[in-house]
Order: C-alpha cells, then structure tokens, then sequence
C-alpha cells in the first residue's frame, strides 16, 4: 500500500483535526511565558542563529524565540509543504532554500508581502540578484529576505595538477580558465598527462554552474512560460557541458554517492566546482591525510553561485508584525556575519562581504586559501536569474539525461530531445 | 430462615425461572450484553485503528487524486482527470513494469529457496538453533544498512562483485546504467532479506506435516526429491499461498532499496533513464519532488489496485491447483 502518502495524508488529517480542537485556544502557546510573544522559527542543517537568538532576546523583553530544526533539507521540504498546505504548523519564520523558493514564487500569498514591513529600504543591504529572487516579477511582493548564497570557487588537488604539469599556484590555476572553454583545454591537457585521474567529478556540478552564469532566466521566461528548447542560455550550457563528457573529463560519479565521498580521498578527479558550504564536506570526506592536497581558485566565466537560503514570514502566523522584524535582524549585514563566523555560511549581503571578518576568512585545510576573497569575488560577479516555479524537478531530469550520456546510455541529441519532451510533460 | 428459600431455590437453579428476582434479572441481562457484545469490544482496537490509519487515508487519498492538488492545499475538482493522463504516461507504466519485473526477480528465486531451505532445516540437524537464527538475522538488519552494503557491493569503479567478473575475464559492469544489471542487483537485496523469513514459516509449517506419511513414502521407495513434491509442498500449501500474496505486497511496495541503490541527489527517478523507479518511488516522486499531490495519489491507489488484482490471481491459481 502507498504508505508514504497514507501517512503524510493522515498526519495532515490529524493536524487539520488538532488544529480544529485547538482553535478556541490558540493564544494557549503564549501563556507559557506570560507577557511573551514566542516567535517559533524553522530552518534545516546548520543557520548559525544561536547567538542572534540570545541577543534578540536580551533586547526584546517582550519576545521569546523558538527554534526548531530539522537536519536535512530533503526531510524539512515535504514538512514545510504539509505547513503551508494545511494552514498549520510552519511557525512564523521559515527558512526557504533557493529552490524551495523559487516553487513558492508562484504561490507568493502564502507569505507575508515583507515590503508593507518596511523592507524596500534594506535592498542595498543585498546583492541585486539575491533581493530579485524573492521578488515576484512585477515588484509588487517580497517573498523573502536572504540570509547566505552558495557563493563558488573551483576546488582543485594541487598534486595531480602537479603530477600533470599544470601549475599549481592558485592565480595561476585561475588564470588557466577564464572561460569554460579555457577550463575544456586545460582538462584535455591534463589528460593528456595520463595521471589516472579524471578532470571533474561529474557533468552535473559543471553545467549548473554554465547555466546560471548565462544570467537572466533559464527553462522559464519571465512570465513563467516554459522557454528550455528556445533559451539560448540552456542550449550554451548543455553543449558546453556535452563537449566536456565527449571529451572524456568526466569520472561519471553521482554526487553525494559512496563513490563520490572515496573519490576525494583517493584522487579520482582533479577538479570540482565548490560552493562555500562544500568545502566542509570535501575537508571531511579526503580526511587529515590530504591535508593541504585541495586548493580553491576562481571558478571559469564571470562568478558562480548554487544554493543560499531565504527567510519568510508565512501568512499563518500569529506575530506577523514581530516575525517580520526578527527576520530583518538575521538578515541584517551584522546578523549575516554573525552567522557567517558560527557556521561558514556565506553573506548575501554586499556589506557583510566587504568585512574584514569575512573578506580575510582563509581555510587552513586549503592550504589557507583566502575563501572570503574568492567566494565575495564570486558572489559580486554573478547577474540576477530568473527561476520558475518547476525550475527544480526540470533541472533533476535535464541532469538525469546528461547522466545517460556520461552512461553511454543516450546520445547527444537523443539525451537533449528526451529531456525537452520531460520537462513539458511535467509542465503540462 | 425463609427470607434464605429464594437464594436455596435458585442454587438449586430449578424455580428460579419460575420467580427470578429483580436482582439477577439485571445480573443476567449484562451476562447476555456481555456473551454477545464484548467480543466485539475485544476486536474493535483493530477495526478502529484501522479505520482511522487504513481506511481513512485509503478514502483520503481517492478523494485527493480526483483533484488538480499542489501546493496551495486543497485545489479544483478535476474528475478523473489525473487517471486518464496516468494511462497516457510513460514513466508510469515503466514504473509498473519495473516493479513487475524485480517482484519476479526476488519473489521466485525467493520462495523457491526458502522450500529448499526449510525442508533442509527440517532433517533434523544438529545445532539447529544456531541454524534457524542464522536465517533469521537478515531480517532484522535494517534495510538501510542491505541497501548500503549492496550497493557497494554492486558498486561500477570498486564493488566486489565486479572485482569477482574481472577474475574470470568479464569486463565491470555500470550497474545502475541498464535495466536488467540493476534489477539483479535490487533483487539480491530483497532475497537475501526475506528468504530465511519465508524459510521459517515454511519450516514451521512442515513441522505439522505427519511422520508417517513420509515413513509410508519411504516404505514405497520414494526419493527424498519425490517426497518433497509429492508430501511436503502439498501439505504446506496454505503456509506457501500466504508467503506468495505476503511477498507480492511487498514486492509491489519496493522503495528503500531501489532508492538508495540510486544515489546521488535525484535518486527517486531510479536511475538516469528510470531504469529501476519502483512505483512507489513514482508516486514520491510526483507527490514530494514535483508537488503534484493529486497526481501522486492516483498512482498510489493504482498500486492499491495493482496489489488486490496480483493477490486475486494467485488466490485463484493456489486454488485452481488444488
């Protein structure tokens, strides 16, 4: 029997039912600190707020914070669903992932519009494509405001370059690759050298990184009309990325596989595009022995950027008012750096970049590599994109479909006609 | 001593139906409400559980695929809508035949060696304790841990089981890239799981089967091969019918192994081209990954369909062979 679904539908049941009996009393939350309003806030993995938390507190007698988290993003989406779809449950601050929200973009009414909160005036304080994301597109509603971006850099293993001849000097590194064609070269080069190695990991990292350096929008246009095989943007990304699997670059590893994870330790590729918050997982997966063996450059093309969240106040909340200024002072430059020292998440926000904290932040296990530069370089460089609503299950089945053809399982344009056909059989 | 006559007469038990006091009249009708009523009572945990977790969500789940159901809650009426476009959809019906497949795939070889297994355990050997926990244990490891342990196993660049082909020659298979590698490779981990289970039903059952009957094959010169087919299977029949419909529900509900088996961030598809997307991985897919919930929900009571169609057929097939 579909068990999933029963029990998602049954708990939804059993929170409408316990909604019902509890909407006489439903200020019965507040009483546990009498003369409190609790503000209750969601968020999944690491925001770093503990510290922010304490001091909202300290200057806001009246307010208490709940936080409550949920470890991974994958099991935080369908609960957030279930909140927004029931009415009940998601609190009254909830942190949305890039994605996530883009899904939400369609539906803005289930949040708060934060520009009757006075928000319009803190647009300086974020990058202009971060504040245009939760943005609808005539400009009437703010969706959310940012917290962190996956600001991005290409972390590369300084002895296999060495091993194939390549420099191995950061600057150095970055000057191979101005481009991605230049990055093509490079790889066929080392490859040439023979070190057993692959240049990447696999092709979908790569050509996430193309397209949204294409800038503007991808598979929707901006009047959410499905656009994919008449983009020019898509169609660049995906025949970059084909000549680099055509050249054998490839290692053809899924991301976040066992494979993937044994790949850092034992070198199977050269090079991977690293967001700021992947350089705990490659630190922890190649382990103390390959200390000092990764490096971080400027990754190809004009800056990159993948994941970074957003905070939101849902439209069920008790305290929109109260929520709405909780959520601008986590987002504030200073509460973004705080969050940026407690748990490396990189600032959206122009100032908070500009701080010595961040701006000087080196990582010792990359042979103390100055991230906070690369990654603000990075952040500043990249244009505004526009994602629509299905941006991410039509992004899962344009990836499955270069996965074929790392597989040898499609050609080309069998692989291109099937995931164009896919993505309008899932709009439609 | 007269006011004691009544209580006398009715112990005797021969004039009480005559003048039954008022007391044991209400005695006798809670003792009737009781013999009636409380078996009822006694059942009803069930039938309530099950109509708030069983029936409910099944009614629930019908009611939410007849609509266009996504992320704004509760969405328009659309009829059968997500029905007829489920018929017209190819990933459904390469999910179905995926799943078709690997439940042949692990409930055949499955239950066939579980009979073997069984009728071994079932000589009589010693350190049979020690034996009957041995098959035991796959089931209580998690699922989890067997999709992991296999999927290295199955793994393209360092799995053992390409490390064993490459010692005879044969050249390392990608087993998540084609149908039939993938499908071997999940139909591993459900048999390794479930044999030993099925082999101690089985097991428990021929323990019923009469010794004599066998002493009577033996005096007939049967072989031990005759004796299986011709006594055991036979006699065992319920035992091998539940263990049929019990492994098909199952099997039609494959999820954790196919899904974890696919790695990586997009897992739920099964593969770059859906090679092994179950159909319950589908219906993830489309309710929690596409928010087509609607959707999700017709492919969930079609499974439900699927399940009661497959269970009839074999119903009716154990008792055509009867």
């Amino acid at each position: 029997m579909p068990v999933r679904v029963r029990r998602t539908l049954l708990a939804t049941a059993l929170a409408g039912a316990l909604a019902a009996t509890s909407a006489c009393g439903g200020e019965a939350e507040d009483s546990a600190e009498p003369g409190k309003t609790t503000l209750v806030v969601k968020t999944f993995s690491q925001f770093g707020y503990e510290q922010l938390f304490a001091e909202y507190e300290a200057s806001h007698p009246d307010i208490a914070i709940e936080e409550e988290n949920i470890g991974k993003l994958g099991d935080y989406l369908p609960k957030l669903q279930q909140w927004i779809a029931t009415g009940e449950g998601a609190g009254d601050v909830v942190a949305l992932e890039e994605g996530i929200l883009s899904q939400f973009m369609a539906n803005p009414q289930h949040f708060v519009n934060l520009l009757d909160h006075g928000a319009a005036e803190l647009e300086s304080n974020f990058l202009d494509w971060k504040w245009q994301q939760a943005l609808t597109p005539d400009g009437g509603r703010l969706v959310g405001l940012g917290t962190d971006i996956g600001a991005q850099g290409m972390c590369y293993r300084t002895d296999l370059f060495a091993a194939a001849g390549l420099p191995t000097d950061r600057e150095a590194v970055g000057e191979l690759w101005p481009t991605w064609k230049d990055y093509l070269a490079t790889g066929k080069r080392f490859l040439g050298a023979d070190t057993g190695a692959h240049f990447f990991d696999s092709s979908n990292g790569i050509y996430q990184n193309i397209l949204m350096q294409q800038g503007d929008h991808t598979y929707y246009d901006t009047s959410n009309n499905l656009v994919i095989d008449s983009n020019p943007a898509v169609r660049t990304a995906w025949g970059m990325t084909i000549d680099m699997i055509e050249s054998g670059l490839s290692a053809n590893i899924e991301p976040w596989s066992p494979q993937w994870n044994s790949g850092f330790k034992n070198g199977t590729f050269a090079t991977i595009p690293c967001p700021s918050w992947m350089l705990g997982t490659i630190e922890k997966q190649s382990g103390p022995e390959n200390a000092d063996k990764w490096d971080v450059a400027r990754v190809p093309g004009d800056g990159a950027v993948r994941g970074g969240s957003f905070l939101a106040v849902p439209t069920q909340s008790e305290h929109k008012v109260e929520a709405a200024e909780l959520v601008k002072f986590l987002t504030s430059p200073e509460g973004q750096i705080e969050a940026f020292e407690s748990k490396n998440n990189f600032p959206s926000s122009p100032q908070a970049i500009d701080d010595p904290a961040v701006r000087d932040f080196t990582n010792d296990y990359f042979n103390n590599a100055p991230v906070g530069k690369i990654f603000g370089e990075s952040a500043k460089a990249i244009q505004p994109v526009y994602l629509g609503p299905d941006n991410n299950p039509i992004g899962d089945r344009v990836s499955n479909a270069l996965v074929a053809v790392e597989q040898g399982k499609l050609g080309p344009d069998e692989a291109w006609a099937k995931a164009v056909e896919d993505a309008k059989r899932l709009v439609n | 001593m007269t006011d004691l006559r009544p209580g006398t007469a009715e112990r005797t038990g021969k004039n009480s139906r005559a003048t039954p006091p008022p007391r044991r009249r209400l005695g006798s009708f809670l003792g009737r409400v009781d013999t009636k009523w409380s078996p009822y009572l006694f059942v009803a945990p069930f039938f309530v559980i099950f109509g708030i977790f069983g029936l409910f969500p099944l009614v629930y789940t019908a009611w939410v695929s007849l609509h266009q159901w996504s992320m704004g809650g509760s969405g328009t009426f659309i009829g059968f809508e997500n029905y007829v476009e489920l018929f017209d959809d190819p990933d459904f019906w390469n999910a179905t035949i995926n799943t078709l497949g690997m439940l042949v795939l692990a409930t055949v070889p499955q239950l066939l060696i579980a009979l073997v297994l069984a009728s071994l355990l079932n000589q009589g050997l010693r350190k049979l304790t020690f034996l009957r926990v041995g098959v035991l244990l796959p089931i209580v490891t998690s699922v989890a841990a067997i999709g992991i342990v296999f999927s290295q196993i199955y793994d393209r660049d360092a799995g053992m089981v390409n490390g064993m082909l490459g010692l005879i020659g044969v050249d390392a298979v990608d087993w998540r890239a084609d149908k039939w590698s993938s499908w071997i490779a999940i139909s591993t981990m459900v048999n390794w799981r479930w044999t030993g289970y099925n082999a101690l039903i089985y097991l428990a059952a021929m323990q019923s089967v009469p010794r004599d009957l066998y002493e009577a094959a033996i005096v007939d010169g049967a072989s031990r091969i005759r004796q299986f087919w011709n006594i055991t299977v036979p006699m065992i029949r319920p035992a091998i019918i539940f263990t049929v419909i019990i492994s098909t529900i199952a099997g039609m509900q494959l999820f954790t192994e196919p899904l974890i088996f696919g790695q990586g961030s997009y897992a739920i598809s099964g593969g770059s081209l859906r090679q092994f997307q179950t159909l319950s991985m589908y219906m993830f897919e489309k309710a929690f990954r596409d928010f087509d919930y609607g959707y999700g929900s017709a492919v969930a009571w079609m499974i439900f369909v699927l399940i009661m169609l497959l269970a009839l057929i074999n119903f009716l097939i154990m008792r055509k062979g009867k």
